[in-house]
Formats: C-alpha cells, sequence, structure tokens
C-alpha cells in the first residue's frame, strides 16, 4: 500500500534538506541565470566585428570604397592596415587579426574583365580556419552587395528572396534560450537527484531508511518531488530571463510549456534515479551524470542543427530525451506549436521514461545486498 | 513457535563472494530480555543482525523474528522493529525535532500521537534542549540518546542496536544501559551487539561470536562459571621472567599481564595447574604469587575465541 503520508514525510525533509544546503540551492537558481547571461550574450552564431587587416594595392577610389563597404557590413572591422602580404602572414599567425583582405594593384581592371566574363577574382579573402564558424562568414561575405555591385555593375540581378520564419532578424538568443531550457533541466533533474540518493547511500541514511517501512516507491516519489518543482521553477527563470533580457517571445501557451517541461522533468529524473542506483558515491554519480550530459549538448540540436547530422549520430540523438524536448520547446516557444501538434516528441519522452522507471525500479532494493 | 521467543534462527549464513561472514548459526532470543552478540570486528555480529531486519538475504537458513519468516515477511517485521545502526544515520542537516518528527511519520503515526511520543522522547531521554540543534552539531553521547528516541517512537516490540556506544563516553554508556532496562521492562526485546566486557557482562543472555560461529552462549553468570579453564593470578616483580618461565607448559590457554600481574588461563584437563605454574616458577628461579581466581567474562571471551581458533588452525594444517 502506497502511504501518501509517507511520500509526504520523505518530500518534507527532502525540501529542508534542500533548503538548508545554501550551496546546492544556489546553483540551482544561479546555474540557470549564469548560463542564460553567458549564452545570451557570448555565444553569438551572426559574427560580427571580426579584427580584420586590409592590404589596399590599388589605392584606388574603386577599393576605398571597396573597403569602406565592407566595413559599413559591420562583419568586419578594420584594424590593420599593411603594406605586403608577409605582414598579413604574421598578423594572422599571432591573431593580430583573424580576417584579411587583398586587394591587388589591378583591382579595378579585374572588375571590369569580370563583366565581360573574366574569371580572375577582383579581390580575395583570408580567414582564419582555425577558429569555428568564421569559414561560414568568409562564404556569406561574397554573397554580399558589396562584390554584387562591383561586380556586376550593369545587371544587379535578381536572386532568390530568403525568409527566415520565427526568427526573422537571425538572432542567436532567440534559437539558444528556448533550448538552454531543457539543458538546464537535464543537468538539475539528472545531476542534483542523483546525487541527492547516493548522498544518503553513503552518509547511512539509507541503511536506516530501508528498516522502516518506507517502501522504495514512496522513497523515490518522495525525493523527486522536490525537484519537479525546482524544475518548474528553472524553467520560468529561463524562459522570464530570455524574454525580459534577449526579447525572445513566448509564442505558444504558457500552459502547453509546463506541460511540455513536466514530461521532460519526468524523463529525466528517471535518468537520474537509473544512475543513482548505479552509482557508489556521489564523484562516481556527478561523473555519470555529466557522460549523459555532453552527448546531449553536443547531438540534441542544441547548438548544431539536428538535419544535419550523420544518420549514426541521428540515432543516438533519438534515445536523449532532450533531442525530444528541444523540438517541443522550440515548437511551443518560437513556432506557436500547441502541445497537441507535437505528440511524436512526447510519446517518444514518455517511452523514455517507462523504460528508464522500469530499470530504476528493478536496480532499487529494499537491501544492502 | 512459541510466544515467548522473539528470534529464532537456523542455520543462519552469509556468504560474501568466497568468504563466510556468518557460518551457520543457530539463535532462540526469548522476548523482553537484552540479548547480546560479544565479539571482535568482522566475528559476523553487523551481518547476523543486518540478516535479522531483511537488509541482507542469507545465503542459507531460516529466521523467524516476532512469529514472521524472514526475508519474506520482512515489511511485516519492519513495523515492529527499531533498528539503530553502527553509524549515526539520521540526519546532520535536520534539527533533532525534525529528525524524530521524520521517523514518527514514516512509522505512521499520527499527528497527536506523534507530538505526544515525541514530547515524552524528549523527556525520557534529555533532548528537551537540544531540540532546535541540527543533528550534526550533537555530541557522540547526544547523537546515541537521538537515535535511540528515534528508534523507539513507534515503541517497537524488537530494539536492534548495532555497537550502539562505540563512539560515546563512559558516563553516556550507563546512562544508555539504564534507558535500555526500562525500554526491556515494557516487554521490548533488545537485541545489541558489541565489543565491551562489561556491556555484554549486564545483558540477560550472551553469544560470544567469532569468524561468523557462535563460540559459547548463555548467562554471563552460566558462562564465568562454566568456563573451560582455570584461571591463576601470578603476581611478580618480574612479570617477563615469569611469563617466559610458564611459556609451552602443557595446557597453558593464555597469558595476559594486567600491571604487574599475570592472568593466566589453564585448561579444565590440567590437575591442580597452581602447582603445575608453581613448579615452573621455581625452577626458573622467579620468586611469584599464585592465586586461583574466579573467570571474567574476558576470560571467557578469549577461551571460546582462542580454543576455536586453535581448533580451525589445526584443522587447517591438516588439512
Amino acid at each position: 500500500m502506497i502511504s501518501v503520508a509517507r511520500i509526504a514525510a520523505v518530500a518534507h525533509k527532502e525540501f529542508l534538506q534542500l533548503a538548508r544546503d545554501r550551496v546546492t540551492f544556489g546553483l540551482i537558481i544561479g546555474v540557470p541565470l549564469l548560463l542564460i547571461t553567458l549564452f545570451g550574450y557570448a555565444i553569438n552564431f551572426d559574427v560580427r566585428h571580426l579584427r580584420a587587416a586590409v592590404l589596399d594595392e590599388a589605392r584606388s577610389s574603386a577599393s576605398r570604397e571597396f573597403i569602406a563597404e565592407l566595413e559599413a557590413s559591420q562583419v568586419l572591422d578594420v584594424t590593420q592596415h599593411v603594406q605586403s602580404s608577409r605582414e598579413i602572414d604574421a598578423m594572422m599567425r599571432d591573431s593580430t587579426v583573424v580576417f584579411a583582405v587583398a586587394i591587388p594593384a589591378d583591382f579595378e581592371r579585374r572588375l571590369i574583365d569580370g563583366q565581360f566574363g573574366g574569371n580572375r577574382p577582383a579581390a580575395q579573402i583570408l580567414v582564419d580556419g582555425s577558429q569555428p564558424s568564421l569559414e561560414n562568414v568568409a562564404n556569406a561575405l561574397k554573397q554580399l552587395p558589396v562584390f554584387q555591385r562591383h561586380g556586376q555593375l550593369l545587371l544587379a540581378p535578381q536572386r532568390f528572396e530568403v525568409r527566415v520564419l520565427y526568427n526573422p532578424e537571425r538572432r542567436t538568443a532567440v534559437q539558444i534560450v528556448p533550448a538552454l531550457v531543457g539543458m538546464i533541466l537535464h543537468m538539475t533533474m539528472v545531476v542534483f537527484t542523483a546525487g541527492a540518493i547516493v548522498r544518503e547511500c553513503e552518509r547511512g541514511n539509507l541503511e536506516l531508511l530501508i528498516t522502516t517501512p518506507v517502501s522504495p516507491a514512496e522513497l523515490m516519489a518522495g525525493k523527486l518531488i522536490p525537484y519537479i518543482l525546482i524544475g518548474l521553477i528553472q524553467t520560468t527563470v529561463i524562459v522570464a530571463v530570455g524574454n525580459a533580457l534577449f526579447d525572445v517571445p513566448i509564442n505558444g501557451r504558457l500552459i502547453d510549456l509546463y506541460l511540455a517541461a513536466l514530461i521532460y522533468i519526468a524523463a529525466t529524473l528517471t535518468l537520474g534515479l537509473v544512475i543513482s542506483t548505479v552509482a557508489q558515491t556521489q564523484f562516481q554519480a556527478f561523473q555519470m551524470a555529466f557522460v549523459t550530459m555532453l552527448p546531449s549538448v553536443l547531438l540534441s540540436g542544441f547548438m548544431f542543427p539536428f538535419d544535419g547530422m550523420p544518420r549514426g549520430a541521428r540515432l543516438i540523438a533519438q534515445a536523449l530525451p532532450l533531442t525530444h524536448f528541444n523540438v517541443m520547446v522550440r515548437g511551443i516557444v518560437l513556432r506557436g506549436a500547441a502541445l497537441t501538434d507535437l505528440s511524436p516528441q512526447i510519446w517518444k519522452l514518455t517511452i523514455f521514461f517507462v523504460i528508464a522507471l522500469g530499470a530504476a525500479r528493478l536496480r532499487f532494493r529494499k537491501r544492502l545486498d | 513457535m512459541t510466544a515467548d521467543i522473539a528470534i529464532r534462527a537456523h542455520g543462519l549464513a552469509k556468504r560474501f563472494g568466497t568468504q563466510f561472514a556468518v557460518n551457520g548459526i543457530d539463535l532462540e532470543i526469548p522476548r523482553a530480555h537484552i540479548y547480546g552478540f560479544l565479539g571482535p570486528n568482522g566475528s559476523g555480529k553487523s551481518t547476523t543482525i543486518r540478516m535479522l531486519c531483511g537488509l541482507l538475504r542469507p545465503t542459507s537458513g531460516t529466521v523467524n523474528v516476532l512469529g514472521n519468516e524472514v526475508p519474506r515477511d520482512a515489511e511485516i517485521v519492519r513495523r515492529k522493529l527499531g533498528y539503530m545502526t553502527q553509524r549515526f544515520s539520521l540526519w546532520d542537516d535536520l534539527t533533532v525535532r525534525e529528525n524524530l518528527e521524520f521517523m514518527a511519520k514514516v512509522f505512521g503515526l499520527a499527528r497527536p500521537a506523534a507530538r505526544e511520543r515525541i514530547a515524552l522522547r524528549m523527556r525520557e531521554y534529555d533532548l528537551g534542549a537540544l531540540m532546535p540543534q541540527r543533528a550534526g552539531t550533537l555530541s557522540g553521547g547526544q547523537k546515541q540518546r537521538l537515535a535511540l528516541a528515534a528508534a523507539t517512537l513507534h515503541e517497537p516490540d524488537l530494539l536492534l542496536l548495532d555497537e550502539p556506544t562505540s563512539a560515546v563516553d563512559p558516563q553516556s554508556r550507563r546512562d544508555f544501559w539504564e534507558s535500555l532496562f526500562v525500554i526491556v521492562a515494557r516487554g521490548t526485546t533488545i537485541l545489541v551487539s558489541t565489543h565491551y566486557m562489561d556491556e555484554a557482562e549486564r545483558c540477560h543472555r550472551l553469544a560470544i561470536l567469532d569468524l561468523g560461529n557462535i563460540v559459547a552462549e548463555g548467562t554471563p553468570q552460566q558462562l564465568m562459571t562454566e568456563i573451560d579453564a582455570n584461571v591463576i593470578e601470578i603476581m611478580s616483580e618480574d612479570t617477563v621472567a615469569a611469563r617466559n618461565a610458564i611459556t609451552g607448559v602443557a595446557g597453558l590457554e593464555s597469558a595476559a599481564q594486567l600491571g604487574t600481574r599475570l592472568r593466566v588461563m589453564m585448561q579444565k584437563s590440567v590437575v591442580s595447574p597452581q602447582a603445575v605454574l608453581a613448579a615452573r616458577l621455581k625452577d626458573a628461579g622467579v620468586t611469584a604469587q599464585l592465586n586461583a581466581t574466579t573467570a571474567s567474562l574476558e576470560d571467557v571471551f578469549v577461551a571460546a575465541t582462542r580454543l576455536r581458533r586453535a581448533a580451525a588452525h589445526t584443522a587447517g594444517t591438516a588439512a
């Protein structure tokens, strides 16, 4: 017989301990705040203001206009004007600049040639390929109007129109902040619950607890309830701060967001539970939790688009709760989807929950051997 | 099952890997008694207690606790059981009151009853001033009083105490044993493990455990009078010479130094052991005074564990 009173007793005890443990409590609120500011401000996929060197051998009005237009795009900040390509090499090597533009002496000639079918490039862009994302910037820069205008003065063709839905200004924060909910919840639910349970084992509390009438199900439920609430608080903090600080819209219904969060919390909590039944010490529990953390961040579509991944990686990602939650949270928050539109994800998370709960239940015994 | 037996075990054994921690023991613990497990570390005391409350599954043998088969009916037994672990296992970061309230709720005490019981234990175990204090800040004796209060909140029929006084000063130990006699007078059966002789001597009955076997069992009085050895004290100026002189005497069980005395145990089979020892000492030119004395529980313990080990050793070398 499951006793609500005993579950309540365990949950109450857990709350008291959590409230006393100032460091843990601080981390639970502090980590979301720290990560959201970090990711919101620092991580920026629309790269701007790159330090650039310019080698202008043409020194013509056309080349000066070209440089001015490059700067006007805000992608580059020309910090160095150099006299030789050797200087560019040196500056690239010691990272004085990550970007360089070399304009040959016959710049204008090449531009005109280009209009009549010549295939000599008008100018050269050099990029520091040792750093992520910069190469993409160079490729994007190739399409900049400044090149088109100088290269095709007369034609000025009409190209495809690109419309970015849900995030017209292409701000990284809009993509990252909703996904942060999933990552932070994963961290809290898996790390803190696994740690909390293993700690009782380490301190010997469990030896006493299992000689009392508390059943394993009551014990687990009681220990997890506080973390469900904490998860909902964290969700609120992230979404609210994201909205206030980074103008991340909330297009869907809040109730759908909380329901999705609850499903995801259930899945990650049981993952933490499984870890707690395997780990012998808190240290092991933390290590195992981080082992589940890394693939979740890398493969879930949190940072890299899910559709661009190789098949194997996508298969692994299917087993990670964060993958499905990212689809849900971006759907609800950004695309204005309703929970009912997301039934495949709900199913997958439910299956994960059931399997993990079964594994935890099998492993958690009221015995020491 | 007779009503006056609280715990009955037959052929109880527990193997960890290839090692038997408990090696087929039989137990019969009468109700409303303080029953002691006396034994050195690693003798199987804790393992036995853990099997009795269903924490460990026996490798073989049967256990019946308060009329219930364990581990099958462990859940029923747990309602009637109070358990004090060897290590303090309440929550350091909860206050004394919170710990007691939690345990009361876990054992299903209704709110008014719980409040009354907590107040009662608070007075009994002198916890009043400590109630708002975190358990982690208590002294060894205070922690032990709290643990006992928590283990007896639900008035269990059986109290299992695993080395309850190992981290406690002598005065607290005395007080603790006074409380145990109060509890046993209410009809509770108490099983307590210890490696202190003075504690073992306070028990109604006693089992001496060694290497996973019960090597002696009975009331402390019985054990001391029925010991299979004679105890002789040798007083000498030169205890080292005296010890050297008697080494190798046939039937010598043990010789332990207590200040200027040597406490010597001789096997019962040796006729007039005092004369044998006196002759040896005289031959060696050691002046000494010999007294026959009554066996203490420590002697019983030493004799029981020694004999067993010697037997195990000869069996080992013979094989």
